[in-house]
């Protein structure tokens, strides 16, 4: 029987799998809301670094730092699906590739 | 051991979450995914001691976050439902190439890290209650705390605003 045991290093790998696949959500889906979630994923992960590396070294902070990271979480969520809606409003779209206006 | 099961089990529930969050065609399986991958998220830090966190957690993103993206669903609609990336050549090639090489980044870094990294320097027997949080939130970070306090205000501020004056907006071009 091998005397398996739980790791930082397998927290931060997790947390550094959950990030790419959130970099690949926001790079592959037009949807504006995926988009907005997988932004939210990768929030998450960092979170889970946080607190991962607070426990390792024995300082709270990693948990206060993680607490921080989900109020400015929420503020950007509610910011970020107010632009949404006002954009579906004038648009009747989500699809991130339509908005180019501003393109040269 | 119970914690390498508790790990395995939840982390690829994660990961599971994750994934069929980004490859669902539908929305609502998109926020469900997610939902999972928070739930799951949770656990893990309850293991790893951070209650108040996981407590944090399962309240405001499983529950209040996730229950905004449901709503802004609900407005949307999800009977559009969206292709995949075709706007640039090979997009999703592209996709995985990125996503893989920043794995592989990240991974470096945080191997090279374990390697020269620092032992516990802390408190060995810390366990993140909301007694030991709030000690460290209300003592040594409370201007951060009060600052964050403005930060939500603003940010429903500008949400009121967003709402109101697009409405507005949206009148303006029924005149026309």
């Amino acid at each position: 029987m091998i005397a398996l045991a739980v790791t930082t290093s397998w927290y931060m790998m997790l947390a550094a799998a959950l990030f790419s696949i959130g970099v690949a959500g926001v790079l592959m889906r037009r949807n504006a809301l995926v988009m907005f979630m997988s932004i939210e994923l990768m929030l998450n992960s960092v979170n889970l670094t946080f607190v991962a590396v607070g426990s390792d070294l024995g300082l709270i902070e990693g948990h206060v730092a993680a607490l921080f990271v989900i109020v400015v979480a929420a503020a950007e969520v509610t910011v970020g699906l107010a632009i949404i809606v006002a954009v579906f409003r004038k648009r009747a779209s989500a699809d991130a590739d339509q908005l180019a206006e501003l393109r040269g | 051991m119970s914690e390498v099961i508790v790990f395995v089990i939840f982390a690829a529930v994660a990961l599971v979450g994750a994934i069929s969050m980004v490859s669902a065609r539908n929305p609502v399986y998109s926020a469900m995914g997610l939902l999972s991958t928070m739930f799951s998220l949770a656990v893990l830090y309850v293991v790893l001691d951070a209650h108040l966190v996981a407590a944090v957690q399962v309240i405001i993103y499983a529950g209040a976050v996730m229950t905004l993206f449901l709503f802004v669903i609900m407005l949307i609609g999800v009977d559009k439902a969206d292709a995949y990336g075709r706007q640039v050549p090979a997009q999703r090639i592209m996709t995985f190439v990125v996503a893989i090489g920043f794995f592989a980044a990240i991974a470096l870094a945080a191997r090279s890290a374990w390697i020269t990294g620092s032992g516990a320097f802390g408190d060995p027997e810390m366990n993140g209650t909301i007694e030991a949080v709030s000690d460290e939130l209300f003592g040594t970070w409370t201007i951060v705390f009060l600052s964050t306090v403005m930060l939500l205000t603003i940010a429903a501020v500008g949400t009121i605003a967003l709402a109101y004056f697009g409405a507005e907006v949206e009148d303006e071009e029924a005149l026309l």
